[in-house]
C-alpha cells in the first residue's frame, strides 16, 4: 500500500478536447433525434486520454488495501483468500457473453451451474433447495422473510406479523424485517452472551411470524440451547431463520437445516470466498427446508430430465433474473476446488485460529465472555484503560502496522467492542505478528497513550473529520467546486 | 491434512490446541449438542485440482452459445473497453472490504465520489448514492422512499409501460412494506397521460413511476409529468437507460425528484444476468430520506482534502429497525466499473456510442420493413430499440436466427418482436439479419 | 453529570417541555445530547403540523446516532426554532435554552404523566 495520498479526481484530470476512447466509424447513417426528446445540456463529464485514466485508477488503488496486502480480523466478514481461478473461470467469455432472456437451448451450462450450487448449498446447509437471485445478505434476509411471510399467508395466518430478533443481531435484521412489513421484537442476551430463554418465552405467541438468528451468534458463541429455541418457536407456529454471515465455523461441525432452521440466507462473499470489491457485489441465496419449495421467489432453475428449464413458480420476485451470476460462478469453482474433504476442515481451522488469538491477548485486552468461541470474538476493548485510549485508538494505530482494523463498536451490547475474526487462511505467522502488535499497542496505550489516541500515522491520511462531512455534505464534485469557490 | 489455502501444519496445529487447552479439533465444538452435529461427509465431490477446474468449465461452456446479440430488454450489448477489467481486477479494488476505515480506503472513497457525480451529470439530478443492487430493486426503494417522504399518502401510481421485470419486484416489495400500487393505462404504446391525470389529481398519491426508454423501447415525452405530480405533492420517478441519457432529455431537465435505473448498458458485460449496478440520484431536499451508502468530501487532522462514508444515521447500522432500507454490501466494483468507463468514454465518447446505437437500430427497422414482412406495431419515436410486426411465426424465426447464431430479439406478443442494436454491431451482422428475416 | 433544570417536565425518551401559559417548548435534555454526540441535523415539522402524545415528530441526527423526537405532550405547532437549521450543533451547547419547537398545548392535564425534574434525575441514574 503507498502511504502517500495520491488524492486526484478523473475531473481535475480533464482536459477539453482529449478522448480515452476508440469506436468504429458510423455505417449506419444519420438519424435525427427528435428536438423535444433531446437533452438540452451535455453531461460534463472527464475529457481524459487513456494513458491517463490507467495511471489514474493505478495510483488510487495504492491507496486501498484488501486481503490480498494483508490480514483483515473483520468480525461477521470472513475476509477469507479469494482465489485466482475464480476470477478466471467467472470471466470465460463462454458465460460473460451470454444474455440472460437467451433461449434455454442455449445457456444450459450458465444453468446447470445455478442448479448445481443450488444442490451444494443445500447439502451443506441441510435444507432442501435455495434461490440464487438475492444480490446481497440483507436482500437474502429480506427475501427469506418474504418467504415466512408467504407462506403464513398462504395458510390465512394473517396476524403473525412479528419477528423475534436477539439485542446482539447486526443491523440489517431489524431493518429487513422492517422493510418487509414486519414488527421487531427484541430477546435479551444472558451474562454468557445467549439468546436468554426466560426471556423468549413470554415473548412467543400466536403473532410471531419467525425468529432471526445467527449461530454462532454475533459474539462468536454457539447458542447450544437452539434445539430448545427451535421448538419454542415452531410449537408457537412461527418459522426460525438463519442469518448466514456466521457459517464459516459450522463447515464440518454442524448444518443450520439439522438445527431446525426452517429458512436461512448464506453470503457468498463470505463463506464462499467471492471478493468483497469494496462494497459489492455479493450475493445472497437463500435456502428453505422440505415443504417450502414453492414459495421460494421467481425466476427459479430446475431439472427436467436432463434439460435445465426456468419456472415461474411464486408472484414474489426480489430481481429481474437469476442473481449476480459471475459471483456464482466464483462460489461453484470454489466448492469445487475446496471437495468434501476440505470444506469440512474450513470450520475447524477458523474457529482454532480465533481461540488461538482470544487466549494470547486475554490478558492485555478485556475479555468479557469466557470459554470456547467460534470463529469469532469480541473483546471489550483495553484490559487497562486508565489512560483514555479507546477501542477506535487502538482500531487506528493498528493500521499502521499493515493490518485492516477488527469489527469496532458492534455488537452494542459492549461500549468497546472489538470483533476479531481470523479465516481459515491465515497462517500461525500472521497471527502471531498479529498477536505481537496488539501487545506492543496495548504497551503504548499505558506508556505512550498520545501515540494511539493520534493514530494513524503510516496511512495516506490522518483521521477524518466526519461531522464535518455530515453537517456540510459535499457529494458531487459540481458541489466540490462551488464550494471553494 | 494439507491443502493450498490452508497453511496449517500439523505442529501449528499442535502448538495452538495447546494454547487454548483442548486435545483435538473436534473438541473445539464441545458445547454444540450431539444430535446437531455432522457426523459424516458431505455428499459433494471430492476437491478438483486447478488443472481440472479448467476443463470441467470448458466443458460446461461448451454447453452455452454465444450468439451475436440483437436483444434488449434492460440488458444491451455495448462495448467493454479493455482498460476496465484490467484496473477492476486489481485486487485492492477488488478484494478490499466497505470503506469504514477511511485513513486505508482513499482509493475506494476516491472512485465513489466520482461514480456519485457522474450518475449526477448524466441524469442531471442533484446528488447520488453509491450504488444498489440493480435497476429493478432500485426502482423498488424508490416506491418505498416515496411512500416514506409523504406524510399521509400511502399509493404510487405507477406507468404500464415499466418494464414487467421490474414491475414484478415493485410490485414484491410494495406487498410485504404495505404501499398501494396503481397502473396507469398505456395507449398507442405511452403512458396514457389523461388516466394519469384522472388517477392523481384529488387523490392521496405518494409517487408517480415511468420509464425511459419504455418496455416496447418507445422514448416518451414525460413534459409536463413533473409538473402534474408537484402539485398533488407526489414525487415524480424516472426509470432510465443511463447510456441513453448522453443524448436524451434528462430526468433532472424533467423535473424528477427520483432518478433510478441500471448501469449496465454503461459498459458492463451482459454475464448471464449479474452482477450489474442500480443508481438512484434524487433531489437535495431528498438527501435525507436517501437510501445506500453515501459518499462525501472532508478535511483529514493534517487539513488534506479525503473522502469519508456520510450520513450514516440513515443506514441499517445505526437506525436498524427504523432505516428507511435495508440496504448494506451494494455494487461497488461494478460502480468503479462504470466510473471507469465514463471516464474514458467521456463527455463525448457516451455521446457517440449512444449516436451509433441510435442509428444502428433506425437502419435496422427501416431494412426489416422494406422486406416487406414486417410493419410497425407503434407509431412513436424509439431510441436503439424497438418493437415491430412480423407476418410469420416469430417463434420459428427468432429459432432460424439462432441456428444462424444470432439472438434476433425478445419475443412480444405471437406477431411482434423486440430488436436493439448498440455500437457493436457492425453493418454486415445488420444487413445479415435483415436478409435472414426476409426469407 | 448531565444538568436537569427545575420547573421542566420530562419524558422517559429524554425530550423535555417547559411550560409558558398556554403553550409549551418541547426540547431533548442534556443527557439525550451528550448521549448522541455532535449534532449534524435536526428534522423538524412545519407550523401549523398537529403533534400528539408518544407519537413521533422529528429526528435528530449525529455521526454515530439518529434518534427519532417524541412528543410529551400533544397539541399545535406554532413556532420551529430555525436557528438549529443552519447550527444544529447549538443543542450541544445548551440543549434547554435551544428547544426544537413551541406547541400550542391541547390538554394540559398530559403534563402530569411526565417527570419532575427530581424524578428525571433519579430516571437518567438508574
Amino acid at each position: 500500500m503507498n502511504n502517500k495520498l495520491y488524492g486526484n479526481l478523473t475531473f481535475e484530470l480533464s482536459h477539453k478536447g482529449r478522448i480515452g476512447y476508440s469506436l468504429p466509424k458510423n455505417q449506419f447513417g444519420n438519424h435525427e433525434i427528435p428536438a423535444d426528446l433531446k437533452r438540452d445540456k451535455d453531461a460534463q463529464l472527464p475529457e481524459c486520454d487513456e494513458m491517463t485514466v490507467v495511471r489514474h485508477y493505478t495510483n488510487l488503488s495504492e491507496n486501498n488495501f484488501g486481503v490480498n496486502n494483508g490480514f483483515y480480523p473483520l468480525g461477521s466478514c470472513t475476509m477469507k483468500y479469494n482465489p485466482t481461478i475464480n476470477e478466471e473461470i467467472a470471466s470465460l467469455p463462454a458465460f460473460a457473453n451470454l444474455h440472460p432472456l437467451q433461449s434455454l437451448d442455449t445457456c444450459q451450462g450458465a444453468l446447470e451451474v445455478e442448479y448445481n450450487l443450488q444442490n451444494d448449498l443445500a447439502e451443506i446447509t441441510g435444507l432442501s433447495d435455495f434461490t440464487l437471485n438475492p444480490c446481497a445478505g440483507a436482500h437474502g434476509e429480506l427475501t427469506g422473510l418474504m418467504i415466512i411471510r408467504s407462506y403464513h399467508q398462504s395458510r390465512h395466518d394473517d396476524k403473525r406479523i412479528k419477528v423475534i430478533i436477539p439485542d446482539s443481531a447486526h443491523g440489517t435484521n431489524p431493518a429487513s424485517a422492517a422493510v418487509c412489513g414486519l414488527e421487531v421484537i427484541e430477546v435479551k442476551s444472558t451474562e454468557e452472551g445467549l439468546v436468554d430463554v426466560e426471556d423468549l418465552k413470554p415473548l412467543l405467541g400466536e403473532d410471531i411470524a419467525a425468529m432471526m438468528m445467527t449461530n454462532p451468534n454475533t459474539l462468536g458463541l454457539f447458542e447450544k440451547e437452539i434445539p430448545e429455541i427451535a421448538k419454542l418457536i415452531h410449537d408457537c407456529g412461527g418459522l426460525m431463520y438463519y442469518d448466514g454471515a456466521n457459517l464459516n465455523p459450522m463447515l464440518g461441525a454442524a448444518r443450520p437445516g439439522d438445527m431446525g432452521f426452517d429458512v436461512m440466507h448464506v453470503n457468498l462473499h463470505k463463506t464462499f470466498s467471492t471478493p468483497h470489491g469494496g462494497g459489492g457485489p455479493g450475493s445472497g441465496p437463500v435456502g428453505v427446508r422440505k415443504g417450502l419449495e414453492k414459495f421460494l421467489p421467481s425466476p427459479h432453475v430446475e431439472k427436467n430430465g436432463d434439460k435445465y428449464t426456468i419456472i415461474y413458480n411464486h408472484p414474489n420476485h426480489v430481481g429481474a433474473f437469476l442473481g449476480n451470476f459471475a459471483v456464482i460462478l466464483r462460489a461453484y469453482t470454489y466448492i469445487l476446488s475446496l471437495g468434501k474433504e476440505n470444506l469440512k476442515m474450513v470450520g475447524p481451522l477458523a474457529t482454532l485460529n480465533a481461540n488461538y488469538i482470544k487466549e494470547c491477548l486475554k490478558d492485555v485486552y478485556e475479555l468479557p465472555i469466557t470459554g470456547l468461541c467460534k470463529h469469532e470474538f469480541v473483546f471489550n476493548g483495553l484490559k487497562d484503560k486508565s489512560t483514555g485510549v479507546t477501542t477506535m485508538d487502538v482500531a487506528k494505530r493498528l493500521l499502521d502496522f499493515g493490518y485492516h482494523a477488527p469489527t469496532i463498536y458492534f455488537p452494542l451490547l459492549f461500549h468497546e467492542a472489538m470483533m476479531i475474526e481470523p479465516t481459515e487462511n491465515e497462517s500461525k505467522d500472521t497471527i502471531d505478528g498479529f498477536i505481537k502488535v496488539l501487545r506492543q499497542i496495548a504497551k503504548e496505550a499505558i506508556e505512550d497513550p498520545e501515540l494511539v489516541k493520534s493514530a494513524p500515522h503510516n496511512a495516506p491520511i490522518s483521521r477524518v473529520d466526519d461531522v464535518l462531512a455530515a453537517k456540510h455534505p459535499i457529494l458531487t464534485y459540481k458541489q466540490l467546486v462551488n464550494d471553494n469557490n | 491434512m494439507t491443502y493450498k489455502y490452508f497453511p496449517h501444519t500439523d505442529e501449528d496445529i499442535k502448538e495452538m490446541l495447546a494454547k487454548t487447552g483442548v486435545d483435538s479439533l473436534e473438541d473445539l465444538y464441545a458445547e454444540v449438542p450431539e444430535s446437531i452435529k455432522l457426523k459424516r461427509d458431505y455428499q459433494l465431490p471430492e476437491a478438483l485440482s486447478e488443472v481440472e477446474i479448467r476443463q470441467l468449465f470448458d466443458k460446461i461452456g461448451k454447453k452455452n452459445h454465444q450468439l451475436t446479440c440483437f436483444a434488449g430488454a434492460g440488458v444491451y450489448d455495448h462495448y467493454t473497453p479493455s482498460v476496465i477489467p484490467a484496473l477492476v481486477e486489481r485486487s485492492e479494488f477488488l478484494t478490499s472490504y466497505t470503506p469504514y476505515q477511511a485513513e486505508i480506503s482513499q482509493g475506494t472513497l476516491h472512485y465513489i465520489f466520482e461514480y456519485q457525480s457522474m450518475m449526477t451529470e448524466l441524469t442531471g439530478m442533484e446528488i447520488s448514492n453509491a450504488s444498489l443492487y440493480d435497476g429493478t430493486t432500485a426502482t423498488a426503494e424508490a416506491v418505498l422512499m416515496a411512500k416514506a417522504s409523504a406524510k399521509k399518502a400511502n399509493k404510487v401510481l405507477i406507468s404500464s409501460t415499466i418494464d414487467p421485470k421490474t414491475l414484478a419486484v415493485v410490485k414484491t416489495y410494495a406487498h410485504f412494506h404495505g404501499v398501494e400500487l396503481e397502473m396507469i393505462k398505456a395507449k398507442d404504446g405511452i403512458t396514457d397521460k389523461e388516466d394519469l391525470q384522472k388517477k392523481i389529481v384529488g387523490n392521496a398519491i405518494a409517487g408517480v413511476v415511468v420509464q425511459q426508454p419504455n418496455r416496447y423501447g418507445i422514448v416518451e415525452n414525460y413534459v409536463g409529468f413533473a409538473d402534474l405530480c408537484h402539485e398533488q405533492k407526489a414525487l415524480f420517478i424516472m426509470n432510465s437507460v443511463p447510456a441513453d441519457l448522453a443524448l436524451l432529455k434528462t430526468p433532472g431537465e424533467l423535473g424528477a425528484d427520483i432518478a433510478v435505473g441500471d448501469g449496465q448498458s454503461l459498459g458492463i458485460p451482459m454475464n448471464f444476468g449479474g452482477p450489474y449496478v442500480g443508481y438512484m440520484c434524487c433531489t437535495e431536499k431528498l438527501m435525507r430520506k436517501m437510501p445506500g451508502r453515501i459518499v462525501g468530501k472532508t478535511l483529514d487532522k493534517k487539513g488534506q482534502r479525503a473522502f469519508v462514508l456520510t450520513l450514516q444515521a440513515r443506514e441499517q447500522h445505526i437506525r436498524r429497525q427504523k432505516a428507511t432500507s435495508n440496504i448494506c454490501s451494494n455494487e461497488s466494483l461494478m460502480a468503479l466499473w462504470v466510473t471507469i468507463y465514463m471516464s474514458l468514454m467521456g463527455k463525448n465518447g457516451i455521446k457517440e456510442a449512444a449516436q451509433i446505437s441510435y442509428d444502428g437500430a433506425h437502419y435496422l427497422y427501416d431494412g426489416l420493413l422494406k422486406t416487406g414482412r414486417f410493419e410497425a406495431a407503434f407509431n412513436q419515436p424509439f431510441f436503439n430499440e424497438f418493437c415491430i410486426k412480423y407476418n410469420g411465426d416469430v417463434d420459428q424465426l427468432l429459432k432460424r436466427l439462432e441456428e444462424n447464431d444470432i439472438l434476433g430479439g425478445i419475443k412480444v406478443t405471437e406477431d411482434t418482436v423486440m430488436m436493439a442494436v448498440t455500437e457493436k454491431r457492425t453493418k454486415e451482422e445488420v444487413d445479415h439479419l435483415i436478409s435472414l428475416c426476409h426469407e | 453529570m448531565a444538568k436537569v433544570i427545575e420547573n421542566l417536565y420530562y419524558s422517559e425518551s429524554h425530550e423535555f417541555v417547559k411550560v409558558e401559559g398556554d403553550f409549551g417548548y418541547v426540547g431533548i435534555t442534556d443527557y439525550a445530547q451528550h448521549e448522541l454526540g455532535n449534532v449534524v441535523y435536526v428534522d423538524l415539522p412545519d407550523v401549523d403540523d398537529e403533534v400528539s402524545t408518544g407519537e413521533e415528530f422529528g429526528a435528530v441526527e449525529s455521526v454515530k446516532a439518529a434518534s427519532d423526537l417524541i412528543s410529551p405532550v400533544s397539541g399545535t405547532v406554532v413556532e420551529v426554532n430555525e436557528a438549529l437549521e443552519d447550527t444544529p450543533e447549538l443543542i450541544n451547547q445548551d440543549a434547554f435554552s435551544n428547544w426544537l419547537i413551541k406547541i400550542q398545548l391541547s390538554d394540559k392535564s398530559e403534563l402530569d404523566s411526565l417527570m419532575d425534574a427530581a424524578a428525571y434525575t433519579k430516571f437518567c441514574n438508574k
